[in-house]
């Protein structure tokens, strides 16, 4: 093991901070300058993220330690100690996965940002939010204590709300700013409770300790309870999904894109507490079946609210907060049955997790063409659009293929994992299956809309600034690359990222506990 | 390796990306056997419309997107009524459903389960 894959956990997270706060410096030097210097940021996170996934893949999806201040690194109990004390990363197969994720989105969108905000002003403060939005979503994912998890989680909120309202000179930006910075504030400070209860409860923060001393007692219960509504409103599960699309709606488009991958961070958050926190301490079946409530309600109103959109981004908006939904009916499903352990529960797990991916690799596509053609267009107003395709063929065919693909249609990525979905919910219940399957089909008649309204018609009177420039084509046919890939050989990425990851939630709670706590 | 199973199904993509090109070049072989007759931008390819003149399109004219699903959405107005009320976009009620959430978790977690 190189020492760089040692070090990726904590380097993840001080990479992207550092740059955080050296971007305004940088900037003095010039805009080229700086965007080299983030686009190296970018890279070198990405490529650590990587780094670190082939490390945990390879190891199984086993979780491994990294001590902060310890040497060597990965003792979490020196010699006498019962419990730990130092700020530790844990990191598995689920850890991993979601670095990737992170990892994904974020390269993307920065090397999108590029093009997007060159003619605007502000990007220094613009891209040091980006950079802090990263380090604090990979901190919620690598970080194995409940304290720092809400620690990062606040660093994504101030993050998150700077870049949603970062455009000051439009008046919506700035309400959606302030919506999104009061909601965020209420469920951290839910967090805050459930994680001062816990350590009240059992005297430590650290995940694995707290997990190997819960009793589902009355005081577990109530902060189990905060953590889930403050984490499920975070990823925008309906009904406490209202914030989502006025945040992807008004944020600069790359910034959407990247907060899609927050709103899975924290359902990251909601899963690891689910399963590696209390695990079956609390009635699973019964937690289980809260999720799937939640995720029949967020993939229905979010598919038919997104149906009644002009606005291209908006639209996108609500298909993104439907597209939560399915994973946590895959996951919903997963814990329901955890007990039992029936095949179909593993599966129903798969596919949640890789719907994550997925769903990050497409609605991050189609942000990033809705930031293309409203460029162009001059508008977000589908009733203003039209005949787009004429000028931006690239751009139509990208949209498409995202379309396709978060609508689950084969072969691309989205049917792959809803595929799985499907089949394990269908076991469950018949009922839940259907109506992830009709939302499905409604979902690709929500981009036939879009589509028709954005690129069909006679060729634009004013065609506006035709094809988008080569800086953002490239990200876009980089995801479009993934939605692709993922969707012709699932089998390979299921097997090699997407099964670690599940079994880490659905097999790992005792081995997480024991990498902290020996035994 | 680039197939799923699910135990109880398989999704084999590059076998239903290969099967759907079959597909397609049967439909355009069974496509060639047409009629060879037909004459593009003559009275064979006017709507019929009753028998009436199909009348002309002004210019630049676009079905947008908001007309597209106009009937389904009227027909779902008592359901998109009470669903945009719930949109209002007042911060106010945004915090009581969050809140009105957390009261349903807490009775289903601390009374049920």
């Amino acid at each position: 093991m190189s020492a760089l894959s040692v070090h990726a956990p904590v380097l993840l997270i001080a990479i992207p901070l550092l740059g955080a706060f050296a971007v305004p410096l940088i900037g003095k030097l010039g805009r080229g300058v700086r965007d080299v210097f983030v686009g190296l940021i970018a890279a070198f996170t990405a490529a650590l993220a990587g780094l670190l996934a082939a490390d945990v893949f390879g190891r199984g999806g086993a979780a491994s330690v990294y001590v902060l201040g310890g040497k060597p690194f990965n003792i979490p109990l020196p010699s006498g100690m019962t419990a730990p004390i130092r700020i530790l990363l844990e990191v598995d197969g689920m850890s991993a996965f979601m670095g990737l994720i992170t990892a994904l989105v974020t390269i993307t969108a920065i090397a999108f940002s590029f093009s997007y905000w060159k003619k605007r002003s502000g990007g220094n403060m613009y891209y040091s939010l980006l950079l802090l939005l990263t380090a604090g979503i990979f901190g919620m994912e690598m970080t194995g204590d409940m304290f720092n998890f809400f620690v990062f989680l606040e660093v994504t909120s101030i993050a998150a709300c700077g870049l949603i309202g970062f455009r000051v000179w439009l008046g919506r930006s700035q309400e959606a700013g302030f919506k999104v910075m009061t909601l965020y504030t209420v469920s951290g400070l839910f967090v805050l409770l459930a994680v001062g209860l816990l350590y009240g409860e059992h005297g430590g923060l650290n995940i694995a300790y707290l997990a190997h001393g819960l009793t589902g007692g009355l005081i577990d219960k109530i902060a189990l309870g905060l953590l889930l509504t403050g984490l499920a409103m975070k990823a925008g599960a309906v009904p406490m999904h209202m914030w989502a699309p006025d945040a992807y709606g008004e944020a600069p488009a790359p910034t959407s894109a990247v907060l899609v991958a927050n709103s899975q961070a924290s359902l990251y958050g909601l899963f690891r507490v689910l399963f590696t926190l209390f695990g079956i301490t609390v009635s699973a079946a019964t937690t289980g079946w809260i999720l799937i409530g939640f995720a029949l309600l967020t993939i229905f109103v979010g598919v038919t609210m997104a149906l009644v959109q002009n606005d291209i981004k908006r639209l996108i908006a609500y298909g993104a907060v439907s597209q939560i939904g399915y994973m946590l009916l895959g996951v919903g499903v997963g814990l329901a049955t955890i007990v039992a352990k029936p095949a179909y529960g593993l599966v129903a797990m798969q596919g949640g997790i890789f719907h994550m991916i997925n769903d990050a690799a497409c609605i991050g596509l189609l942000f990033l063409v809705a930031g293309a053609i409203s460029r162009a267009a001059g508008t977000r107003d589908l009733n203003k659009m039209g005949g787009l395709a004429h000028t931006m063929k690239y751009t139509s065919v990208f949209f498409v293929i995202g379309a396709f693909a978060l609508a689950g249609v084969p072969p691309f990525n989205g049917f792959a994992s809803k595929f799985l979905i499907y089949e394990a919910s269908f076991k469950l219940s018949p009922f839940l299956a259907i109506i992830a399957i009709l939302s499905s089909i409604l979902l690709l008649a929500v981009f036939v809309k879009a589509f028709q309204g954005a690129f069909l018609g006679p060729r634009p009177a004013s065609p506006g600034g035709g094809e988008a420039p080569l800086g953002m084509l490239i990200p876009m046919a980089v995801l479009t690359l993934v939605v692709i890939a993922f969707g012709l050989f699932p089998g390979f990425f299921v097997e090699r990222i997407v099964t670690p990851a599940a079994r880490a939630l659905w097999f790992g709670r005792d081995a997480y506990i024991s990498a902290i706590l020996g035994g | 390796m680039n197939g799923i199973t699910s135990g109880f199904g398989t999704w084999n993509p590059i076998a239903w990306t290969l099967l759907f090109i079959g597909i397609l070049i049967v439909a355009f072989f069974v496509r060639s056997f047409g009629r060879k007759d037909y004459k593009r931008n003559t009275g064979q390819t006017k709507a019929f419309l009753s028998g009436n003149e199909e009348p002309d399109a002004p210019a630049g004219l676009h079905v947008s997107g908001d007309n597209l699903y106009w009937g389904m959405v009227h027909g779902l107005s008592a359901y998109y009524k009470r669903v945009r009320k719930w949109h209002s976009g007042d911060l106010s009620d945004y915090v009581a459903w969050f809140i009105g959430g957390l009261a349903l978790i807490f009775v289903i977690i601390v009374w049920v389960g």
